[in-house]
């Protein structure tokens, strides 16, 4: 097996953490995230489709590890991936008499309660811990819903991919599965409606079903929760009302098929997608990579693609292999199903490859260490005044260093 | 009135192949007018079923807005006048 090269994180860094199919890395970096540190591979060998931490501070993070022979396990560390629980401490598991085994886990997401952790699986299932991981509960509700039956598992498999909980009531949870579409619960997951009205399943002969869309992804601000964006199998969607409505807003992107989608981490305006060909081409079009952005709530989109690949480029990025960092201005990561990690530093307006040739890349996860509001980045500006500081202090050392070279040289 | 059975977009390459075909006669089950489909498009055939005659994993079929996977495979019944629909299922991850 591969050497483990440990990576320290410190406070006030960013930890960037990469499942892959075959473990987790970790990189770290300063405010400025401009220099990574690189550290795993964790569970060699082993798939992990979710990475998550238990709030927004990375004190527990977690990962979703699929050994390849004795099937899938919650991990977790409380010291910042330093060392990590093995399998046996995994209890996410489907209770007796559910009829069903636990595949794959899907998504790792905090609770608005302190302590509550969410773990989206497959098969399409949604599990609850109010004890930062170490029980779990299936939410029954969901499990038992008569639509159940009729989810049909694409090549992904039957996944619950996404869980949204509402950010101050903790009633409220919104989900999406792959295929089912959204589904979501009032009254703390006793009862699931659909949300799909005006999302299109373009798979089935009903192009506009009560459920059964093939939904990829969605993202919500917390400041703005009825707000929600939709990547789909086939189309691009916002919706006003916690979604009991879906607007198409696919106007001015190359493609509006794709996977990830990520939203600003204090702007509820502002998203980020790559849109991929299409369903039978799933690279990027044209052969560029291009995260495209909405900063008017999906009116309209432009290219981002300085410092990423504009030829030969047939990239692919699933569904969560995106993320935002907390930090001002926020940074905006993503995954390659080809191995590459691309960061930007400036809210996406340019990007610069933080790692190559790691295995395809399933999900990243980017988590600010410390409180995000008393790290300062420091501005383009301000480094640059740095920088001439170091050069002005390095030349004043050189001349003060002058009179003793000319002394030492006079003997 | 003849069963009508929709192709998508991928299989209507194919010799013979268009959106929709027509079926004349009556069929008993979904099976029986996949057999009537081979004969006027052969070449759907190997894309729609395995070797061993099962629908392939990521093709579904329906009979009007049902897929068959809940009512019963390719013993599916197959009223007068209904439509046939064969789509490309989701896949990805």
């Amino acid at each position: 097996m591969p050497t483990v090269r440990d990576l320290r994180v410190r406070q006030g860094q960013v930890l960037l953490m990469a499942g892959t199919s075959k473990g987790v890395f970790l990189f770290a970096a300063g405010p400025k995230r401009d220099k990574w540190e690189r550290g795993g591979p964790h569970f060699a060998g082993s798939p992990t489709y979710a990475v998550g931490h238990a709030n927004g501070t990375g004190e527990r993070l977690f990962a979703g590890v699929e050994n390849p022979f004795y099937g899938p396990a919650l991990r977790w560390s409380d010291d910042l991936g330093h060392t990590w629980t093995d399998e046996t401490q995994s209890t996410l598991k489907f209770p007796k008499g559910a009829g069903v085994s636990l595949k794959r886990i899907w998504q790792i997401v905090p609770g608005v309660e302190k302590g509550t952790i969410y773990a989206g699986v497959e098969p399409s299932a949604l599990f609850v811990s109010h004890d930062r991981g170490a029980s779990w509960e299936l939410v029954r509700g969901l499990f038992d819903h008569p639509h159940r039956e009729k989810w049909v598992p694409g090549n992904g498999g039957q996944c619950l991919h996404t869980v949204l909980p509402h950010p101050s009531d903790p009633r409220s949870i919104t989900v999406a599965m792959s295929t089912g579409g959204v589904y979501r619960t009032e009254d703390g997951g006793k009862s699931w409606r659909p949300s799909n009205r005006g999302v299109q399943a373009e798979f089935m002969p009903d192009k506009f079903p009560e459920f059964g869309q093939c939904v990829h992804k969605v993202v919500r601000h917390p400041s703005r929760p009825d707000t929600l964006f939709l990547q789909n199998h086939g189309g691009l969607y916002r919706s006003d009302d916690a979604g009991d409505s879906w607007q198409d807003i696919a106007k001015g992107v190359p493609s509006d098929f794709g996977f990830c989608m990520a939203i600003h981490p204090h702007d509820p305006d502002v998203v980020y997608i790559v849109p991929i060909e299409k369903s039978l081409f799933r690279c990027t079009p044209e052969g560029k990579l291009r995260v495209y952005r909405t900063r008017d709530g999906g009116k309209s989109w432009e290219a981002l693609s300085k410092g990423l690949p504009q030829k030969d480029a047939n990239e692919m990025v699933l569904r969560d292999a995106m993320s935002v960092d907390r930090l001002n201005p926020a940074g905006v990561y993503f995954g390659t199903r080809s191995g590459k990690v691309y960061g930007s530093a400036s809210g996406g307006n340019a990007w610069s490859l933080i790692a190559d040739g790691l295995p395809p890349v399933l999900c990243v996860r980017a988590v600010v260490i410390g409180d995000p509001a008393k790290i300062r980045v420091p501005s383009a500006r301000g480094a640059a005044r740095q920088g001439i500081a170091k050069l002005k202090a390095k030349a004043k050392t050189v001349a003060a260093k002058k009179p003793l070279r000319k002394a030492l040289r006079s003997r | 009135m003849p069963v009508r059975v929709r192709l998508p977009a991928i299989l209507r390459d194919l010799p013979g192949s268009r959106a929709t075909v027509e079926l004349e006669g009556r069929f008993d089950s979904v099976s029986d007018a996949l057999d009537a489909l081979w004969r006027q498009v052969p070449g759907v055939r190997d894309r729609v079923l395995t070797e061993t005659g099962e629908v392939r994993e990521h093709v579904q079929l329906f009979v009007g807005f049902e897929s068959i996977r809940f009512t019963g495979g390719l013993a599916t019944a197959v009223p007068e006048d209904s439509e046939i629909h064969i789509v490309p299922a989701v896949s990805g991850g």
